[in-house]
């Protein structure tokens, strides 16, 4: 590989982020029909991407960390960068992945009217340099400048169909949740920094925090970034926000930005507090299992295509907080190289979730254009119509189902891994406790083959459902497959998910420097003489696995199978209608709905939804059968929270009085008090 | 690790495996007849059904799409995988590591996801309710399977199927209580994936409260051979599971090839009771209603933690 001179990786990763912008205001050049925009903007937002991919992938190998210090900022408070393997590591996922995504997007935002293209490509790039600030900031300052700016040009971009009311309030419960967020890392910060005035992260890193505040910075970072990552209950903005916005924006959000709020965890809590404590882990497992079944038992019950996508991002969250909790629970009871284990499995499947939650809200982007649908249950038999979409989307929802040999089953089979070295513990209660997450882990990827069967086989497979509802094009002549930069970019994050599949060693190996850096030990020595071919990640007598192997040999006797059966039997094949068991009058309307694929789940877990259901009956007119599902946080947690905030708001609200004399009475009285307490 | 005996008995094995699969099926299919009372079939029933089916025409529906070609190949390339992972004669498997009992639940939940998929590819109204049940069970089964696996993996120390056998076989012979609760769980996912009853029916066809049947119903001839075949697999591939991991003794040892009659012998004898006690199952229970499945699994899910928690209690 080529050897830059000291800093460059750190340079050219800051030269990424600031090209970003310079194309996003580039973007907003109106000539032409917004001509730069239209044809340069996302293709070059591409090739920045795979820059700062490089640069972040080299940086993982870095002895040391780079750092810079920018001469912009406030006069006392200039901005720091630094680039360690963590960072490195997350600027990789973001620059791969958007790569994929800013390809597409160029086909995607095509027919966009000029003034609506430049606005969205400027959003869209701030956006992403604002991802790439948030990993490289070594400060406080730089940092939650970064944060909120993320939060508001994704903000806007959620709000690019803004005459829509229902996307509205989807992007103020957007706003609202991710200001909360950011109050509680401002506090967070505030804590750390313990009234020392100096925010750079190495002196919040050297500052030593007595145990409690310790603990009171651990949970507002925890809350903090869990309410950008969605976990329960602070999800509620993501099942609003994620449909609601333009498809690859959406596939940012849920691949990427979710991603900076696992960064920002493990930054603050690994680097920065420090001195994990297991209680904090076991507190971390906890919210993790409980998002991750929440997360995929509300999946299971949507029929909205996108929506359904973000309650699996909630799900995936869920996971990455699993193995990040048992990582703290065996850094907290003195098991570094466990621990190891359990953030290299959390932060795999970070990637893992970023490649294919992207290429799965790409298909469906692809479907939604190419249809004029979200609903499923008005899909069906896509597979004949959108071939190679139909492929690329199947790859990623067996990778997110976490089926060998693709990638999702590679961290998730580390998380187990990880479950599995519970014996070594002390604690019997923990003992016990962590293979139980591990089985909540093993439902909840089975849940999910599930929703993705459901998902896959009622939009691509089957027959058509309904006929198109008045106003829309007519059947034959939509449900073309996507065009070529669509195709492209959910090409490139299919590789993804084959990549990082079949070759998890390297990964592994990767992502032990990494922990390294962080905690300062690694994997077991055993672990590190693995070879490419077979992944062991504590000893060879203790567990292996071998994609490659798995893959040639699955391959292989299929291809035997098929051989052997034309060659001594034949291939002969009629064609006839399907077959009705006897029934006449099997149309496509008797096909399951995504509803009805659903109705066991809601037989099986029927307590743990809200449900209102409308039956008919006998002497209806006009039956109509309803069926609509609440989340019951908002209903014992947010709904009353909102009342509260007005009722207080309503009281504050008496001080109003909008007269100029009652304002001025309030300055003197406050004058007064100032001189009775402060003398 | 790996050598030229080494993979030609892996392959062998895995031939053995899937040549010998049907037979199981016949032999427990011949008992359940005595034990009805009705003249039974021939124990090669099994393969003469497959010749007939694998002569036929395939009828297909004209909407069927790629995917549902393919799935019946498949599935059948899963199971042989499967069948070429679980120690049945010796532990001496170089293909071994590739897959642990991780990998091995993920290659049965690939083989269900893809024939669940095909079910739903004609777009028939039993194809959708077939699939969603199959998915039902599955989700059920597969957390209940792997706590049963788990405690096998805390005893031994290892995910790797062959290591545990070597492990469980080498102990000498007790009652552990932790083996117990998760045998029984094991048998009761035996059960449920394996389409028998309680779960399901398989010697039904077209009856309302079908599972594995209802996926099918689009496939004839060499298609339905193959998903019929990869199912008898699936069934022989369980079954030795179970063997090697409760009753392992009598497997040869890696490297010692003398054993191998022995273990022939042994492994025919419990191949043989475990059919004839599956018979007797099937003979004692009756169908259990589809919403009762969730409470069977759930019972096989608590018996495989409890097998777990007595592990960690005895070993405190």
């Amino acid at each position: 590989m080529l050897m830059l001179p000291a800093h460059s990786l750190l340079s050219v990763s800051f030269l990424a982020a600031a090209a970003w912008c310079a194309i996003a205001v580039l973007s907003l050049i109106p000539a032409n029909e917004a001509f730069l925009a239209r044809k340069f903007a996302f293709p070059l937002g591409a090739l920045v991407g795979l820059a700062l991919a490089a640069a972040g992938l080299q940086a993982i190998w870095l002895a040391a960390p780079e750092q810079m210090t920018l001469p912009l900022g406030l006069p006392d408070l200039p901005f720091h960068l630094r680039l360690d393997p963590l960072a490195g590591y997350f600027l990789m996922l973001l620059g791969a992945v958007s790569a994929g995504v800013s390809v597409y997007a160029a086909g995607y935002f095509r027919e966009e009217t000029a003034g609506r293209l430049a606005l969205i490509a400027l959003e869209y790039h701030l956006f992403l340099a604002s991802m790439a600030f948030v990993i490289l900031a070594d400060d406080a300052y730089l940092f939650m400048v970064a944060w909120e700016t993320m939060a508001l040009s994704s903000y806007f971009l959620v709000t690019t169909d803004h005459k829509l009311p229902a996307i509205r309030s989807a992007g103020f419960l957007y706003l609202l949740l991710a200001h909360l967020g950011a109050l509680a890392i401002l506090l967070c910060f505030g804590v750390m920094s313990g009234g020392h005035g100096d925010y750079s992260f190495a002196a919040l890193r050297n500052a030593h925090l007595q145990p409690q505040w310790a603990t009171v910075a651990f949970l507002l970072a925890f809350f903090g970034f869990g309410a950008k990552a969605g976990m329960i209950p602070l999800h509620a903005w993501l099942p609003e926000a994620h449909p609601a916005a333009p498809t690859p924006v959406s596939a940012l959000m849920s691949g990427i930005m979710l991603k900076t709020a696992i960064y920002g965890m493990i930054r603050v809590i690994f680097d920065l507090i420090g001195n994990v404590r297991w209680e904090w882990g076991m507190l971390v497992l906890a919210i993790g299992a409980g998002t991750t079944l929440f997360g995929v038992l509300y999946a299971l019950m949507q029929h909205d295509l996108k929506r359904l996508l973000a309650y699996h991002s909630v799900e995936n969250i869920g996971i990455i907080l699993l193995g990040f909790g048992m990582s703290m629970v065996f850094l907290g009871f003195g098991y570094p190289a466990a621990a190891a284990l359990g953030l290299i499995a959390a932060l795999y499947h970070a990637l893992n979730h970023a490649v294919f939650k992207s290429l799965l809200f790409l298909g469906a982007g692809s479907i939604l254009k190419s249809t004029g649908q979200r609903n499923l249950n008005r899909m069906g038999g896509l597979i004949h119509k959108m071939p190679q979409t139909a492929f690329y989307f199947l790859v990623g929802a067996l990778a997110i189902s976490a089926l060998p040999p693709l990638n999702g089953f590679v961290s998730e089979w580390l998380t187990f891994q990880t479950a599995l070295q519970a014996p070594i513990l002390e604690n019997g209660v923990v003992r016990s406790l962590l293979p139980l997450f591990a089985a909540t882990l093993a439902l909840a990827g089975a849940l999910t083959a599930m929703c993705f069967v459901k998902v896959y086989g009622i939009a691509f497979l089957g027959r058509p459902r309904e006929t198109q509802p008045p106003g829309q094009a007519p059947a034959g002549e939509n449900g073309h497959d996507a065009g070529l930069p669509e195709r492209f970019g959910m090409a490139w994050l299919t590789a993804g998910c084959f990549v990082l599949g079949l070759f998890p060693t390297g990964f592994v190996l990767m992502l032990n420097r990494v922990t390294v850096s962080l905690t300062g030990h690694g994997l077991h020595k055993a672990a590190l003489e693995s070879s490419w071919l077979w992944m062991v990640p504590i000893s060879p007598a203790r567990a292996s696995y071998s994609p490659i192997v798995f893959l040639i040999v699955i391959v292989s006797v299929t291809l035997l199978t098929f051989v052997i059966v034309r060659r001594y039997f034949h291939g002969r094949v009629r064609y006839s209608e399907p077959w009705g068991c006897g029934y006449s009058e099997v149309t496509a309307r008797t096909q399951d709905t995504a509803d009805a694929f659903g109705q066991p789940i809601r037989h099986v877990f029927g307590p743990l939804y809200l449900m209102k259901r409308h039956m008919p009956g006998p002497d209806d007119a006009s039956p109509r059968f309803s069926l609509k599902i609440y989340d019951r946080h908002w209903y014992w947690l947010y709904l009353p929270l909102a009342r509260l905030t007005e009722f207080v708001s309503s009281k504050i609200a008496l001080l109003q009085q909008g007269k100029i004399s009652i304002y001025l009475l309030y300055s003197f009285l406050t004058l007064i008090a100032l001189l009775v307490f402060v003398r | 690790m790996i050598d030229a005996p080494g993979i030609a008995f892996q392959i062998l094995q895995s031939v053995f495996v899937v040549l010998a699969a049907p037979l199981l099926m016949g032999w427990a299919n011949q008992c359940r007849a005595w034990l009805q009372n009705r003249s039974a079939p021939s124990i090669l029933l099994p393969y003469y059904t497959l010749g007939k089916l694998f002569h036929k025409d395939a009828v297909m529906a004209r909407n069927a799409s790629a995917l549902f070609r393919i799935t019946p190949y498949v599935l059948f390339g899963c199971m042989w995988l499967a069948a070429g992972i679980v120690p049945v004669l010796a532990t001496d498997l170089p293909f071994a590591p590739a897959a642990d009992i991780i990998a091995l639940v993920g290659v049965f939940a690939l083989a269900r996801v893809f024939s669940a998929l095909a079910a739903m590819d004609i777009g028939t109204a039993f194809g959708g309710l077939g699939a969603r049940r199959e998915m039902l069970i599955g989700f059920l089964a597969e957390p209940a399977m792997l706590m049963t696996l788990f405690t096998a993996a805390f005893i031994s120390g290892s995910t790797q199927l062959n290591t545990i056998v070597e492990t469980l076989a080498r102990r000498e012979f007790a009652i552990y209580p932790s083996l117990a609760f998760a045998a029984v769980a094991f048998l009761m996912v035996l059960l449920a994936e394996n389409a028998r009853i309680p779960i399901d029916n398989p010697t039904t066809h077209l009856e309302l409260t079908m599972i594995h049947e209802a996926m099918i119903l689009e496939y004839s001839a060499r298609h339905l051979a193959l998903i019929e075949w990869a199912a008898a697999i699936k069934l022989f591939a369980y079954v030795t599971i179970g063997i090697a991991l409760f009753v392992p003794w009598g497997i040869a040892e890696a490297g010692n090839w003398g054993a191998l009659p022995l273990a022939f012998v042994a492994l025919a004898a419990k191949l043989a009771l475990a059919g004839a006690g599956l018979a007797f199952l099937e003979m004692l229970l009756a169908k259990l209603r589809l919403f009762l499945a969730p409470e069977f699994l759930s019972t096989a899910f608590l018996l495989g933690v409890l097998g777990m928690l007595t592990h960690f209690l005895a070993h405190a």
